[in-house]
């Protein structure tokens, strides 16, 4: 079913492409437009299109640490959650044996509890009153006063924890289709199990690596809820800025110039990171 | 019934060409078989006669029906897919039911089993694909294909997936559903032994062109080709010149000896030409043994021999260098001829033939690895 | 190497694998065990008496059920209209080949690539200069749009995972394209849209992001959440929270545990 028969493809693609140019292409253009309009105007009064290419520079002044920490922070966590992520994947696609399926019900199950919720937990847990802190003070990694919560490391801690299953899911499937023959003759040909792991299983697992630290990365640099919810304002990230811009000071043409600058800066380290990862991964990906 | 015949039929795939300008018939009610290494663009020509690829050029014809356009489904053909392709979601009756159902005839369960029990399955009907042998599935994938009656079925290296006991004994197994059903099979296959023990008509493929076309005795034993020679058992091919004709026979000079052959078995049009003898229609003969008056001979040193059971295979090189493939059977009457023996390697005109012969091009004979006999 | 030393080389990444997924449950157990808490003060997280007074009587905080039905609402039907127009895709693509394909690929793939708070102020965007009042369809426009590019990238993996001979076989049995894509294709693919349909769904229950952005009054369960977080969330969000653990992995349970077919 290849080459002149191509017209039912359209009509297949026709609802979803619609859907997709509609409600993603149109905004993405219209919110560039918004990041030029006159910043002296209001969403009351109405904005005037003033090609005010300023906007970038000012929001970057004044908001480039922000932007940084979200870029760092996102990238601790992603390399934590591979970190966390392989031995889990690991063991669950060739150790686990018959009980694999009952482990990645325990992966994919708290994914379903909301996430907020879940986040709300951790503040409970790593609150200065809870068990965690007590612990910690007792054999003093942690002074007396020293605390958890409301610090940059319950923040990536936080992020790590609610895109872990981003990361292992991937791993997985790329594991899980490891041949084992494999792994055994590269034990046949003298490897032994740390040279195995880094000449054999992680090249294979290679797409699996490439497809998770995107589904990680991606949406931690944008999110604001561990941020507020596990930080303070000295950690705050980029997506608390556009939010608060957005929703409470209603400065739509800044706003829209920082989401740019987020978006810009995601794609812009996306493109990097396919580009050595191998662009075919993309296609593994999308 | 009516000839399935190809005319011209021609597949590129952006550069390469598949099939090249085919031409053929394939008479109906025969077993023909489609016979070429894997490349050889064999399994290309059954996918445009089922419909699944479109040719570049030519037409499909059954009888008068020029069906080179009309799609897969909307053809009298059906095919057994090389590992079979059973749905897995269904089980056993459904497959079978499958193409009676998309026509919407009656009857469907009632012809279901009468399938079932053609291809020795009876009971088997609620059996999902994944829970039978690959024997098993064979008959499956044979039965859906078959229970619709095609003008012309088509069978993609069916027994490739099977083991060799498996294989033979379906072998067997089929050409005794074809001649039960008496319908048109086109068996695609490229194990030479297999087209020769089941089919009829045996059209060998090479590099996208059709070789030589016949009865699988007829291509053994006069091959038209210096590919059909040996790709469809073994030949010694001798690199020769056409030296006239004398009554019924041609003269050939090769390695400044003269050979005749029968005019009757040259395929030779031009002046260079191959000398064929296969390996079995040639003896040796030591020192002391007596060479028949009317045989024709080369002398040279055995330089390997096998024991092979029914046979034992020798390597002769000749004076100039080449080496000569013999088999001689064990009847019990030869004795084994030592290594470094010196001999004689004669054979009767009437077994030898003549190809024409690429200029310029030096003897083929069979590589010194398949000396194990007849490839299966 | 002694026979312990080999144990542990041979079990230690599962002892590790192991630890992570006790990290991955913490809070939910916490969740669950909050939600069986009667605690000391509103503010207050302390375990301190056992009671299911909260799983008796789950609708007792003011607003939280209706959220909670309105956010089923809403995923429900960003699932059914993803998932159709996602397998639609992803059948487009993988099999035909036409001119703007890959274009298409980067299509589906780049909502996946954008950070959400640049999605929802998009849409917030786009539906003030239209004059579309915010409420639960724009919502549901939102969560289709996110859901759609999972569902091709879930459908389409299954799709290409599919012996490419067997559409085949149905059409040189007599099965034309639509008697192909719904006996075989179809039926086939179904355990990906089944699976592409639960995650779409638990993505667009559980955003909080997009949706506060696309929702204007209306409340989701999320919503409520966070807009009860500020003054101590009721305990009856923990029965929810835990409710649907348990919901969830019973539900996979069933669709991973069914008899297999391949």
């Amino acid at each position: 079913m290849t080459g002149s028969r191509s017209r039912p493809a359209y009509l297949l693609l026709l609802p979803a492409g619609l859907w997709l140019i509609l409600f993603f292409v149109v905004p993405a253009v219209q919110l560039f437009g918004t990041s030029l309009y006159d910043p002296a105007g209001s969403l009351t009064e109405g904005y005037r299109m003033t090609w005010a290419f300023g906007n970038y520079p000012a929001a970057l002044a004044a908001y480039w640490p922000q932007l940084l920490r979200s870029l760092g922070y996102a990238a601790a966590a992603t390399v934590a959650c591979l970190v966390l992520g392989l031995p889990l994947a690991y063991a669950i696609a060739v150790k686990a044996g018959r009980w694999r399926n009952v482990l990645l019900i325990a992966v994919v199950a708290p994914f379903f509890t909301s996430f907020l919720v879940r986040t709300l937990a951790w503040q409970t847990i790593l609150s200065d009153s809870g068990l965690l802190v007590g612990l910690l003070r007792d054999v003093h990694l942690l002074g007396p006063d020293g605390r958890l919560l409301a610090t940059p490391f319950a923040v990536v801690a936080g992020l790590t924890y609610n895109f872990l299953p981003f990361m292992v899911l991937p791993l997985y499937a790329s594991l899980e289709r490891l041949d084992g023959r494999l792994l055994e003759a590269s034990a046949d040909l003298y490897a032994g199990p740390a040279a195995t792991f880094r000449r054999v299983t992680l090249p294979l697992a290679a797409p699996g690596i490439v497809a998770g630290t995107l589904l990680t990365f991606i949406p931690a640099a944008g999110d604001y809820i561990n941020a507020r919810l596990l930080g303070t304002p000295g950690t705050a990230m980029i997506g608390n800025v556009v939010d608060s811009a957005f929703l409470i000071r209603l400065d739509y043409p800044q706003a829209a110039a920082l989401s740019f600058v987020l978006m810009a800066a995601v794609l812009l380290l996306v493109v990097a990171y396919l580009r050595r990862a191998g662009a075919a991964a993309l296609d593994r990906v999308a | 019934m009516a000839d399935l015949r190809l005319h011209g039929l021609t597949k590129r795939f952006g550069a390469v060409t598949a099939v090249d300008d085919l031409d053929l018939t394939v008479p109906a009610g025969s077993f023909f078989a489609l016979l070429g290494a894997s490349g050889c663009g064999k399994t290309t020509t059954l996918r445009m006669i089922a419909g699944l690829d479109q040719p570049t050029a030519g037409r499909v014809l059954l009888g008068d029906d020029d069906i080179t356009g009309l799609r897969p489904y909307r053809r009298p053909v059906n095919t057994v897919f090389q590992s079979y392709a059973l749905f897995p979601h269904l089980d056993v009756e459904e497959n079978v039911a499958f193409g009676l159902r998309r026509r919407r005839q009656r009857d469907v369960e009632a012809q279901v089993e009468a399938m079932l029990a053609l291809v020795q399955l009876g009971g088997y009907g609620k059996r999902r694909p994944a829970q039978l042998s690959g024997g098993q599935q064979q008959r499956v994938a044979l039965a859906r294909a078959l229970i619709n009656k095609p003008r012309v079925l088509l069978l993609d290296e069916p027994l490739g997936a099977l083991d060799l006991t498996l294989r033979r004994r379906m072998q067997i197994e089929l050409k005794r559903i074809q001649t039960e059903v008496g319908i048109t099979f086109v068996h695609v296959t490229h194990d030479q032994e297999e087209a020769m023990t089941m089919a009829d008509t045996v059209a060998v493929m090479h590099a996208g062109r059709l070789e030589q076309t016949g009865p699988p005795a007829e291509l053994y034993d006069l091959p038209a080709t210096p590919f059909v020679a040996t790709f469809l058992g073994q030949s010694n091919l001798l690199a020769g010149d056409a030296a006239g004709r004398t009554g019924d026979d041609i003269a050939v000079s090769a390695y400044g000896a003269r050979f005749t052959v029968p005019a009757a078995r040259s395929r030779a049009t031009g002046e260079t030409i191959f000398l064929g003898v296969r390996p079995e229609k040639l003896h040796l003969a030591t020192a002391g043994d007596d060479v028949p008056p009317a045989h024709q001979h080369v002398t040279g040193v055995v330089t390997d021999s096998s024991y092979v059971g029914v046979s034992s295979h020798y390597l002769v090189r000749t004076g100039w260098g080449t080496e000569l493939a013999v088999f001689a059977p064990n009847t019990g009457a030869e004795r084994q001829v030592p290594l470094g023996a010196e001999v004689c390697a004669h054979w009767h005109p009437r077994h030898a033939f003549l190809l024409n012969r690429p200029p310029g091009e030096g003897d083929r004979t069979a590589p010194a690895d398949a000396n194990l006999g007849v490839p299966a | 190497m002694t026979r312990a030393g080999r144990w542990i080389a041979d079990h230690w990444v599962l002892g590790a694998g192991l630890l992570v997924l006790a990290y991955l449950l913490l809070p939910v157990a916490v969740v669950a065990g909050l939600s069986v808490n009667r605690p000391s003060s509103r503010l207050s997280y302390d375990f301190h008496d056992f009671t299911l007074a909260w799983w008796t009587d789950p609708c007792g905080a003011p607003g939280m059920c209706a959220a909670l039905v309105r956010s089923v609402q809403i995923a429900f039907a960003a699932t059914v209209i993803a998932t159709v127009l996602g397998t639609l895709m992803a059948f487009a693509l993988t099999t035909y080949r036409f001119r703007g394909r890959a274009a298409t690929s980067i299509l589906v793939f780049l909502p996946m690539a954008t950070p959400e708070v640049v999605m929802g102020s998009s849409l917030l965007a786009l539906f003030g200069a239209a004059r579309v009042p915010l409420g639960l369809w724009t919502v549901v426009i939102a969560h289709v749009l996110f859901c759609v590019s999972f569902v091709v990238v879930t459908v389409r993996a299954r799709l290409s995972g599919l012996d490419p001979r067997l559409p085949e076989a149905a059409a040189d049995l007599y099965a034309g394209p639509w008697q192909t894509f719904h006996r075989v294709t179809l039926p086939l693919a179904l355990p990906g849209i089944l699976a592409a349909a639960l995650l779409a769904f638990s993505l667009s229950f559980d955003d909080f992001i997009i949706t506060n952005f696309t929702a204007g009054t209306t409340t989701t369960f999320p919503m409520y959440v966070w807009g009860t977080a500020q003054r101590g969330i009721p305990p009856q969000v923990n029965v929810v929270a835990t409710a649907a653990f348990g919901v969830a992995v019973a539900l996979v349970a069933v669709t991973t545990f069914r008899p297999r077919r391949r």
